[in-house]
């Protein structure tokens, strides 16, 4: 497939999986992410994959847990209260320190909510979401291009961390059709030395398990753990950055919000208006160093959420509350339009001048 | 065009049924002072007919559309006015089918009156650049998983080739051998090809029965 297609965000997220190896998609059918699972219903049966709906969320991401455990690429998607639902599951690959790769289309919350985009999610992805002290790689995309590129990059960096990659898209990037183009490179899978896949006599039998009966055992593979998430963090954290070198006022947003965003910040940099955009990729590890930046020339930030206001806390934390960060939102299932961002944008520029 | 007392819109989901309904029901409506569009489709939860409410409104429209449209409700569920397609013989109207099969599903409820009436078109609406319609296989699969479902023959196709943004006068010259091969594998005539409004100064007399079209709004 070389040449461009069209496709849905959703729907490109499951041909990358494919690509990249992924045989086995496991998952419950939620709204506004379920083409997944029906483009994976369609063509795993064709390659000699596993497509197989679960009966709840909670069985699916248990059956990835198995899968990974034995060593092959798998995956699971849904959509914001499936997500909570696979949560104790999320929890347990971390302890297992098991690689997968998870999706969420989010929608609008909390509860049931609604079946409209939304960027609510933030906390529940980039904290870990489960119980315990653990993170996932979290990557955001905001294009149908991104879907399928991120798709592959969160197989590549899960099996190399073994831990699980979350795709944090919405709705809104899930059910719109775009352009892509798959001419990706797609590295060879990694060995794993550690899946159970069978001694034949030869070696020790590994152990895929998340229970310590020891605590100070349990103790010091969690600080194992977290000198992984160190090197993470120094390593893999990326952001898009727009205009950002000369820029007074800095807008933050990922996904769907970044899109917006940008077109607000054309036309206010139209007017004249020293405005840049920094679109974080990786939401977890965070792009520090990208606000560190420009927090040293930058006078104001605004956050552009499709929530309350949940990623504005890793942009005061980055940036040391040095510049006041102000909040541009919608929720319920709504979108902030360019104009309103647009409106942000002046009002801050008024601001400084005072 | 010259329609019929009802033309339905069918095919593979994503392949650009709501777009063309929504820009023929313009077109319909002024050769044709009572005409309505419907949106039968119970798969899809955004980019719906209902988008371009004000536009159809304002050109006096008849909508048949589900009331939980563009809400959150996510349930499969149908317009209560549902039965003026057959019912209303006084109405010319423009039919949103689902897409695939599990969309078309909802049609079987109506397929029978208007089989009866015969004074109907349903388009089989192919867009080559969809990836799992690229061949000619696939396509007559999804013709007979959907005339399956609604119980209802296709009598046409509507070539809708695109990629959306991206699309280019040569994106759309490339998908016509495909669609002169889908006309003549499936044994349905090709009866448009839509060129969006941009593009038709570029492709003016090179390809036969355009249809121009203008794109729904979207929110990003």
């Amino acid at each position: 497939m070389a040449d461009k297609v069209l496709m849905k965000g959703n729907e490109a997220i499951a041909e990358a999986a494919i690509q990249a190896g992924c045989r086995h998609y496991f998952g419950y059918p939620i709204t506004p992410q379920t083409e997944i699972a029906a483009y994976m219903a369609k063509r795993m049966p064709k390659i000699g994959g596993t497509f197989l709906q679960a009966e709840s969320e909670i069985a699916a991401i248990n059956m990835v847990y198995g899968v990974s455990a034995a060593g092959k690429r798998v995956m699971t998607s849904s959509s914001s209260p499936g997500i909570s639902l696979k949560s104790e599951g999320l929890s347990y690959l971390a302890g297992a320190d098991l690689p997968a790769l998870v999706v969420n289309c989010q929608r609008g919350g909390p509860g049931l909510g609604g079946i409209q985009p939304s960027q609510s999610d933030y906390f529940q992805a980039t904290r870990g979401g489960g119980h315990g002290d653990y993170h996932m790689i979290v990557l955001a995309p905001s294009s149908v291009q991104e879907m399928a590129q991120l798709t592959i990059k969160g197989f590549e960096l899960a099996d190399e961390y073994r831990m699980t990659s979350m795709i944090l898209a919405d709705g809104t990037i899930g059910q719109m059709m775009e352009p892509v183009s798959f001419d990706f490179e797609i590295k060879e899978q990694i060995e794993k030395p550690w899946a159970t896949t069978g001694t034949k006599m030869a070696r020790k039998h590994n152990i895929v398990n998340s229970l310590y009966l020891n605590p100070e055992q349990l103790e010091v593979t969690n600080i194992e753990r977290y000198k992984r998430y160190d090197i993470i963090k120094e390593k893999e954290a990326i952001a898009e950055e727009y205009l950002v070198d000369d820029a007074d006022i800095i807008v933050a947003a990922f996904g769907i919000a970044a899109r917006v965003s940008k077109n607000a910040v054309n036309q206010a940099r139209a007017e004249g208006i020293k405005v840049g955009l920094i679109r974080p990729i990786t939401l977890w590890p965070f792009p520090e160093k990208a606000f560190r930046k420009a927090a040293e020339h930058a006078k104001q930030i605004i956050c552009v959420e499709l929530s309350m206001g949940q990623m504005i806390e890793d942009v005061r934390l980055s940036t040391e509350c040095k510049v006041p960060v102000s909040l541009c939102y919608r929720v319920g299932g709504m979108i902030p339009t360019p104009d309103q961002v647009y409106q942000a944008i002046v009002e801050a520029a008024k601001k400084g001048e005072k | 065009m010259n329609y019929k007392r009802i033309t339905l819109l069918s095919g593979h989901y994503g392949s650009g049924k709501t777009n063309i309904a929504v820009n023929m029901a313009l077109e319909l409506k002024k050769q044709y002072e009572r005409t309505a569009i419907a949106d039968l489709d119970i798969v899809n939860p955004y980019f719906r007919t209902l988008d371009s409410k004000k536009e159809l409104d304002e050109a006096g429209i008849e909508l048949i559309v589900s009331q939980y449209a563009n809400t959150n409700l996510d349930a499969p569920a149908l317009p209560q006015n549902m039965y003026a397609i057959v019912h209303d013989k006084t109405l010319k109207t423009i039919v949103d089918v689902g897409g695939d099969d599990r969309g078309a599903l909802a049609l079987g409820r109506l397929s029978p009156m208007i089989w009866e009436e015969k004074n109907y078109d349903m388009f089989l609406v192919i867009n080559y650049y969809r990836p799992l319609t690229r061949d000619i296989a696939s396509l007559q699969e999804v013709r007979a998983e959907i005339e399956m479902a609604g119980r209802l023959p296709f009598t046409g196709i509507i070539n809708n080739s695109n990629l959306a943004s991206g699309t280019t006068a040569e994106t759309v010259l490339a998908s016509v051998d495909y669609a002169k091969e889908a006309e003549e594998k499936l044994g349905l005539p090709l009866v448009l090809t839509t060129i969006e409004e941009r593009l038709y100064p570029q492709l003016e007399g090179k390809i036969e029965n355009m249809f121009p079209m203008k794109l729904q709004k979207r929110p990003v």
